[in-house]
């Protein structure tokens, strides 16, 4: 038997590996587990970014509130008694103090919480934004003056710290704003319900504020700046950008003019940023007089920043269209023109969609060319109230707002800094997710 | 050879349709067309044959001026059609194109509908003033393109969808939607399977009685079963141009005959 089989094996027998295909094999499992390895690095990066951005940020999107009963005496909001709303303007937030006062004095009365605390001192629990919240909602509700109204004070940002763990009684020992009987009180309001974390939804809406109150500052007004900033990066990049395009891919001759402009766009795509902004501070603030830290000129600045992005990626699908279409619609008597509006350019849209998806995502997150024109810093806007407004009133942006708090020095302003990237990279997340579901649901087979 | 000569009876006019008089046609440094005349019958089939690279679909494409979308690409000599020169600077291409329709190698429909595919000439020409003019135009097309019985129930189906024969047919009907006066094809035939191309060659037959019809086949089967007047090209020259059994029966050139022999190409 042995014999027999020994006999009928070849020499070059399939059923063992030679050396060389055994060094080939390996070399390729070698390489398929430096790939893995790769990836899964790459994968566990990403896992620590994700988790460290929301395990800061997800704070921010909550913040510590104190209901209390005030009184909204009619003597102190309007003396003459008739809810004219202009004489009622006319109080200002340090007429309402005392009454916010008034209410957590007796909320700490009527709790049964031994306190030394002088009245200031127990005031100082509450944010310095709290008298404005009180008054603009007085202002939007005059009818309920004279009544008494539960109303939710946002607090001081140590309080909300101690909330969150970010202020401990070990850490304060240093700290001006607030001492030990501050906190006394503020457990014994815990206990009774009063102070409690909610949802913040000031902080998705609310403008930004001053270094003294971060526990009113809010990413909605910069969000506005953004969205009239990309409003006119479409409004422009989008037509030049594809006009452009469609010029230089379907109707421009080849010849050397063409070629240097070729590459200068693909050299524009690789600039620095900050070089379109100071080109933006030249050009628009210096040259035209357009207005500082204004989206407008922010919108011009980006879309220069996006031309190039948008030309090579519309570039690239009308490439993609075959030929023969384009034959085929002059073969059937259509201009240059009609071949290219009718048949080449609604085949390239979603490629040029999904290029402008991605020039706008990357100019949502753009900063640095914003610096040079005055739309980082504190802008202490509130919402805009029309289209003219939000083009030409200063205003800052997302990324900027983000800078803006991470740069500043209470530990509060830091936790709505990762608060904001959350919502930003909601936002990008989302333009990138409407990006490849244009590309899934309008890719063709040819 | 029989079919052939029942069709050679059908011939009924010696009116000269196209006529290229010393025809040169460079890309770039290259030339690709040398010296060509030759005088294209109407209502006639004439083959262009020869080995790959012999420039009978440059010589096409001339006859419409696609040669116009190439850069490099530049004609010399005189191209007439019905005593005009068609490369003279007062002549659109794009009215030449209504008048000389082509068709492709590939099958190339519009990603659009059926009836877009064949109502856009129509359409940009401004052939019908209202819709039931061009439900008719479009009718019309696809039944001379005898593809009409397969696609009259989903007209507005993606022509894309058609299987490999059917969209080539539906490219001539395309075509001839425009009431072109020259069809021009190149390789109409090349990506189709043998039943396709025996429906083709079959309407291309049926076509000739309308257009003078110009194909360029890679297939010497093809050209005898469907031409009348076969033009046989070599590195850029026309070898030799007659009646379509004489060049298969009894070529003048040697070159022609070792060709079709299968010698050379």
């Amino acid at each position: 038997m042995t014999d027999m089989s020994n006999s009928t094996t070849p020499q070059n027998s399939l059923l063992r590996q030679d050396a060389r295909t055994i060094r080939r094999n390996r070399a390729e499992t070698r390489f398929k587990a430096y790939g893995v390895a790769a990836i899964s690095v790459g994968l566990l990066m990403l896992v620590i970014l994700l988790v460290t951005i929301i395990g800061r940020g997800a704070g921010a999107f909550q913040q510590t509130f104190l209901t209390l009963d005030v009184q909204l005496l009619e003597a102190k909001l309007d003396k003459k008694g008739n809810r004219d709303l202009e004489d009622i303007k006319k109080v200002s937030t340090f007429g309402y103090a005392p009454l916010m006062a008034a209410a957590l004095e007796k909320k700490v009365a009527q709790s049964d919480v031994e306190s030394d605390l002088k009245p200031k001192e127990m005031a100082a629990l509450l944010s310095k934004d709290a008298a404005a919240q009180l008054r603009d909602f007085v202002l939007a509700n005059p009818d309920l003056i004279g009544t008494s109204v539960e109303f939710r004070f946002l607090t001081n940002s140590r309080v909300d710290g101690y909330m969150k763990g970010r202020v401990t009684r070990a850490s304060i020992a240093n700290d001006k704003s607030i001492n030990a009987e501050q906190l006394d009180l503020v457990d014994a309001l815990i206990k009774d319900g009063a102070l409690e974390k909610r949802f913040n939804l000031a902080f998705i809406t609310g403008a930004d504020a001053s270094d003294a109150r971060p526990e009113a500052a809010g990413m909605g007004v910069s969000m506005i700046g953004s969205l009239f900033m990309m409003l006119v990066v479409l409004a422009l990049a989008l037509p030049i950008g594809v006009a452009a395009s469609i010029y230089l891919e379907e109707f421009a001759p080849k010849n050397w003019i063409t070629d240097i402009i070729e590459v200068n766009i693909s050299n524009l795509a690789a600039v620095p940023s900050i070089v379109f902004g100071i080109l933006g501070l030249a050009v628009f603030i210096n040259y035209m007089h357009l207005p500082n830290s204004a989206p407008l000129v922010g919108g011009l600045v980006l879309t220069l920043m996006t031309l190039p992005t948008i030309i090579i990626s519309t570039r690239a699908s009308l490439k993609s269209v075959p030929p023969s279409i384009r034959d085929a619609a002059l073969g059937v008597g259509a201009s240059k023109m009609q071949s290219v509006f009718h048949h080449v350019l609604p085949l390239a849209a979603p490629g040029i969609l999904t290029g402008t998806i991605i020039g706008l995502a990357q100019a949502l997150g753009e900063t640095a060319p914003l610096l040079l024109i005055g739309m980082v810093g504190f802008i202490a806007s509130n919402a805009p109230d029309g289209i003219a407004s939000g083009l030409m009133d200063p205003n800052s942006a997302m990324p900027a707002q983000i800078y803006e708090w991470a740069k500043r020095a209470d530990p509060a302003f830091y936790e709505r800094a990762w608060g904001g990237i959350i919502i930003l990279l909601v936002f990008l997340i989302t333009m990138n997710a409407i990006a490849v579901m244009l590309r899934r649901r309008f890719e063709r087979r040819w | 050879m029989k079919d052939n000569i029942i069709s050679e009876m059908d011939v009924t006019t010696d009116k000269i349709k196209i006529s290229a008089r010393n025809v040169q046609v460079y890309y770039g440094e290259n030339r690709a067309i040398k010296d060509v005349s030759v005088e294209i019958q109407d209502k006639t089939v004439t083959a262009f044959i020869g080995p790959s690279g012999c420039g009978k679909s440059t010589f096409l494409r001339c006859i419409n001026r696609m040669n116009d979308t190439i850069d490099i690409c530049r004609v010399e000599g005189d191209i007439l059609i019905d005593g005009e020169d068609i490369y003279d600077s007062s002549v659109d291409p794009v009215q030449l194109r209504a008048k000389v329709g082509m068709v492709f190698q590939k099958p190339n429909p519009f990603p659009k509908s059926i009836y877009d595919n064949v109502a856009y000439g129509p359409r940009i020409h401004g052939l019908s003033r209202n819709k039931s003019e061009l439900d008719d135009i479009v009718e019309r097309a696809l039944k001379r393109a005898a593809i009409w019985n397969e696609v009259k129930d989903r007209l507005q189906a993606p022509g894309t969808g058609l299987s490999g024969g059917q969209q080539q047919r539906l490219c001539i009907a395309r075509a001839i939607a425009t009431e072109p006066e020259v069809l021009l094809m190149d390789e109409p035939c090349s990506a189709l399977d043998p039943i396709a191309t025996a429906q083709v060659e079959e309407l291309i037959d049926e076509l000739r009685q309308d257009y003078s019809v110009v194909i360029v086949t890679h297939s010497m089967q093809q050209a005898a079963r469907v031409s009348q007047k076969t033009a046989f090209f070599h590195l850029g020259n026309l070898v030799e141009y007659g009646a379509t059994d004489k060049i298969f029966t009894s070529p003048e050139d040697p070159r022609t005959e070792s060709y079709i022999t299968g010698r050379i190409g």
